[in-house]
Formats: structure tokens, C-alpha cells, sequence
């Protein structure tokens, strides 16, 4: 087999036909393959995001998240796939870091100024929706990362998105202020009803604060709607007796390689689901019931 | 006063106002390596205006607007770290620009090149000062904001809409006039300095971008003045006076700080 996740390219095929004509959809990839310098980044992976939808990447280290962030913002060309971005999309970017140099004095409102039509108001409003409001005056240079997180949302929103891109937002902060970030993510998203694409790492985290999810391991290993799985109780069982481990689970079945093409090499003590050409302890989520 | 001090005090004020700001951002982005690449590149432009009998500061305009291009270039292809690609470039420059001028028969004031002569400055060089310095304030006006983005997340400033690789290029650009008219009033070997300390004196007090910017003005022409005046008093080289009372400034600005601090 040449070409990885041959059931996902249909399924994800048929999505594609769809979201021409569905005035909701806001972003799709088709087919991405990303290669730089002589490394497959990416393989053809497929991502739909409708409008009110939270779509979350999960994956490893190099798995290439943030490649495929950058597609989809439109910072990188894929080498071969198409980007299909709803017109006049607008999208508000959080960045995975920003390093405000020392010697650069600014405070966190002139930084939100920088957003090109921001008016004062607008900036008050970005600060208070985040919960910012205190540190409007304060140092970019001296924000905790918590501070900075809400900061750079706010410079998010201003932007009045349709889509807000979220590259690792909980980077450098404590479990009790993650699992507040996505709260607040879930609200913005209620109340503006804008798509969101987010990556992270916190699989056990992300999961109660997204629509889908998508593995992603060079080419997509597995995708689906967890809330439509938590129903089940098949799901609610498993998960239950897994969900401590759902984090050591999940990096365990990462421990094998990948050729080119996306296959699984020389692991026989792999399983082979036919959904995808090996399993994840999230890809229970394909199908809860023959799971475990 | 004197016809000849008057051009020179019009000549280092103008060029104080734009390298405060200018110079900011050679700060943030940490580009002080840059400059001195680009500085030590206009030698190489003397000898070559000498040759083809150009204009000489149009030929060092040339020069290091042609360096600056050369560097984006290099920067894309090599695997390199930056400033050993600037090291490689700013050392084959200036030896290339001292090799090169071994070989005209003209007579030139080395000296004058590398330290800089404010107080010779003739009327023509004034002029293509006051083009070089309306082009960068230009620059620094209308394109603040965006500079501003560019330097703290050029991703977020790309997606925001700024055309990010061209605004670097025309940073660069600007950084690159502003060394070539500059080269005469404090020299090769100086440039850097008054887009490095004024900005490092205005960061010491400053609580937001714009301020650093007037305030390194500011400490610039405070600089020149003292320079000058220096220059006037005991007869000491012009460019070395201003750099000796830019550092001055410096280190009063960070006894003051100190001292509020403690």
C-alpha cells in the first residue's frame, strides 16, 4: 500500500463535495503532503472546520501540528493538497510563543493596539472577555504565562474571527488554568460562534472542550466527535477504567515507526484496526464498542 | 558661528532624529551585527566610486543597499547561523574596500573614512544627508505600527495581514541608507554605535515604544551636540567625540536609574 488512511480520503472526500456548497464550512484541507528538506512532514491529511465547531490536533512531538497549523493559516504552500479557506475568512491567531524582548517597553494595551483597526473600546472588550482587565497596564515582558496566554486571545479576538487558530494555548500553564482556558474557549466559541482550530497536548483535557479530534502522526491516524462517543455507554465504561491512563495509553502507542507512506514498521506486537492501519488508545473513539 | 559648524550641527542632528528610532529596532531585533556589516561594507563602496568615478556618496549607498540584498539572500541559502555569515561578509568588505584602495592613485584621507569628518561636510553631502534621512523617517512614520508587530511575532504580524518578508527587506533597506550617509559624520568603524547607545540610554527611562524612540533621538543629538562642542573645545576627532558623549550619556542615564532604583 502506497498512500496512508485510504477509508479517511473517502470519508473525507465526500466532506469535500459538501463543504462547497455548505455555507457553515470555513476551512478545509484536502490531500496535504508537506516535505522540507528531504522529510515527509506531512501526508495526505484531510481537515474539515465548520463554522461553531472546536477541532483539536493531537500528536506528538514532530508529528507536525504546527505544520499543518501554518497550511492552514496560509504562513506555508503544501507541496501537493488543497486549502480551501471560506472567502474573506477572517482568523484570529494565537501563536505558540511570543518573546517580547526586554528591550522592547510595551504594555499590554499598546500591544493590542497593534491590531490593525483596534479601537480602545474594541481593546476592553477583548481584555474583559479573557479575563485580562487587571494586567492592561502592565508589561508585556512582565506577564506570567497564564497572563500572556489571555493576552494573546485577546489579540486573537480583536481580529472579530470567524476562525481562531490556537497553536498549543496552555503551553507553560498550570492544570487548574488549563482546564479554565478551555472553558473559556468553549464560552468564546458559544458566544461568537466562530470555528476553532486548536493543537495541544493535554489529550485528557481537550477532550471534554472539543468537537473532534483529529491524531495526527505525519498523516491522520485516527479522528472523531467525542461527544457523540461519551454518550455511549460502552465509551463512558472504558473510558472511565482508562481515562487515568488515557495520556500513558496514548503515548505508548506512539512508540513505533512510520515509513513514508504512513505504515506502521516492524511492530508486530501491533493491532491493526481498519479504520486505520494500526490503533491508538484514542482510536476507540472510531468505534467504542470493539475497542479494548 | 562658522558656515562649516553650523552644516555640521545640521548635518549630526538630522541624523540623530532618524537613528534614535531606527536604531530601536537595530535594539529589538538585535541587528547591531548587521549594521556593522553594512558599515564595513562602504569602504568597499569608496573604492569603487573612485574607480568608476561615481559619485561617492551615491556610490556608498549603492554598496551597502547591495550588501543588505546580498545578506537576505545568503541568509535564505545557507546553513550558516547569521553571524557568521555577517562576520564573513563584514570582514572580505572592509579588507576587500583597504585592498581595493591601495590601488587608486588618488590620494584619500583613510582616516577620514573609518572615524568619520563632520566637520567637512559640504553642502552636496548635506543634500544627499537630508534625502537619506526623509526617506528613513518616512519609512519609520508610516510603517511604525506594523515594524512594531513584525518585530514581536512575525507570524501573528503575517496573518494579521502585514506582508512580512517584504517589510523586513525594507527595514534592512532603510538600516542600510541611514549607515551609507552616516558614514561621514562619525565613520566606517562608528556608524553602529549611534543606533546602538541613544536607543540603549532611552531604554532606561522609556515606558512605551514611541518614547524609547524620541527619547534616543533625543540622547543622539545631546550627543552630537557634546561631540562637537568637545571637538571645538580641545580639538578632538569629531565622530569619536560624539561616540565618546553618546557612551557618557549612557552611563549617566544608568548612575540616574540606579540611584531612583536604590
Amino acid at each position: 500500500m502506497t498512500t496512508a488512511s485510504p477509508d479517511h480520503s473517502v470519508r473525507r472526500l465526500d466532506t469535500a463535495t459538501a463543504a462547497t456548497c455548505d455555507p457553515r464550512a470555513l476551512l478545509h484541507l484536502h490531500g496535504i503532503d508537506y516535505h522540507s528538506g528531504g522529510r515527509q512532514l506531512l501526508l495526505q491529511v484531510h481537515l474539515h472546520l465548520q463554522r461553531g465547531q472546536i477541532l483539536t490536533l493531537i500528536g506528538p512531538n514532530g508529528a507536525g501540528k504546527t505544520t499543518l497549523v501554518k497550511i492552514a493559516l496560509g504562513l506555508l504552500s503544501p507541496s501537493s493538497g488543497t486549502v480551501d479557506r471560506s472567502p474573506g475568512l477572517r482568523i484570529g491567531y494565537m501563536p505558540q510563543r511570543l518573546q517580547v524582548e526586554p528591550t522592547m517597553p510595551i504594555s499590554v494595551q499598546r500591544f493590542l493596539a497593534l491590531s490593525p483597526g483596534a479601537q480602545p473600546a474594541d481593546i476592553a472588550a477583548a481584555l474583559a472577555e479573557v479575563g485580562a482587565t487587571r494586567v492592561a497596564d502592565a508589561r508585556m515582558a512582565a506577564l506570567s504565562g497564564g497572563e500572556l496566554q489571555r493576552v494573546l486571545l485577546a489579540r486573537a479576538l480583536l481580529r472579530k474571527p470567524e476562525l481562531l487558530v490556537l497553536d498549543e494555548p496552555t503551553q507553560g500553564v498550570d492544570l487548574k488554568g488549563q482546564a479554565e482556558f478551555y472553558r473559556l474557549i468553549t464560552s468564546i466559541r458559544d458566544r461568537h460562534q466562530c470555528g476553532v482550530l486548536m493543537v495541544s497536548h493535554d489529550l485528557h483535557l481537550v477532550m471534554s472542550a472539543t468537537d473532534e479530534v483529529i491524531c495526527l502522526n505525519q498523516h491522520v491516524c485516527c479522528h472523531g466527535h467525542p461527544e457523540q462517543v461519551s454518550n455511549d455507554p460502552a465509551y463512558l465504561e472504558l473510558f472511565g477504567r482508562q481515562g487515568v491512563q488515557a495520556m500513558a495509553v496514548y503515548t505508548h502507542h506512539h512508540n513505533h515507526e512510520h515509513d513514508l507512506a504512513g505504515e506502521v514498521v516492524d511492530d508486530p506486537d501491533h493491532v491493526h484496526g481498519e479504520h486505520c492501519q494500526h490503533r491508538h488508545g484514542p482510536s476507540l473513539l472510531h468505534n467504542p464498542r470493539r475497542g479494548g | 558661528m562658522v558656515d562649516f559648524l553650523w552644516r555640521a550641527l545640521a548635518a549630526g542632528l538630522l541624523l540623530a532624529l532618524v537613528a534614535g528610532p531606527l536604531g530601536c529596532f537595530v535594539v529589538w531585533r538585535r541587528m547591531a551585527y548587521f549594521g556593522d556589516t553594512l558599515a564595513h561594507s562602504a569602504l568597499l563602496g569608496i573604492a569603487f566610486g573612485l574607480f568608476l568615478e561615481l559619485d561617492m556618496q551615491l556610490a556608498v549607498i549603492a554598496s551597502c543597499v547591495l550588501i543588505a540584498l546580498l545578506l537576505v539572500s545568503l541568509e535564505r541559502r545557507t546553513r550558516l547561523a547569521n553571524d557568521t555569515v555577517l562576520g564573513i561578509l563584514a570582514h572580505s568588505a572592509l579588507a576587500l574596500g583597504l585592498v581595493l584602495l591601495s590601488f587608486t592613485r588618488v590620494q584619500i584621507d583613510l582616516q577620514a573614512y573609518l572615524f568619520g569628518d563632520l566637520l567637512t561636510v559640504s553642502g552636496r553631502e548635506l543634500a544627499w544627508l537630508v534625502a537619506g534621512v526623509a526617506v528613513a523617517g518616512l519609512v519609520l512614520l508610516t510603517q511604525w505600527n506594523r515594524l512594531l508587530s513584525l518585530t514581536l511575532q512575525p507570524e501573528l504580524a503575517a496573518v494579521e495581514g502585514i506582508a512580512v518578508a517584504r517589510l523586513r527587506v525594507l527595514l534592512l533597506l532603510t538600516i542600510a541608507v541611514v549607515v551609507a550617509v552616516a558614514m561621514k559624520i562619525v565613520g566606517v568603524l562608528l556608524i553602529t554605535s549611534l543606533l546602538i547607545i541613544p536607543p540603549a540610554t532611552a531604554r532606561l527611562f522609556a515606558r512605551s515604544p514611541e518614547q524609547m524612540a524620541l527619547a534616543a533621538s533625543l540622547s543622539g543629538a545631546l550627543a552630537v551636540l557634546g561631540g562637537l562642542a568637545a571637538s571645538w573645545q580641545w580639538d578632538t576627532p569629531t565622530g569619536p567625540s560624539i561616540v565618546v558623549a553618546a557612551a557618557l550619556l549612557f552611563l549617566g542615564g544608568l548612575t540616574l536609574q540606579r540611584r531612583s532604583a536604590g
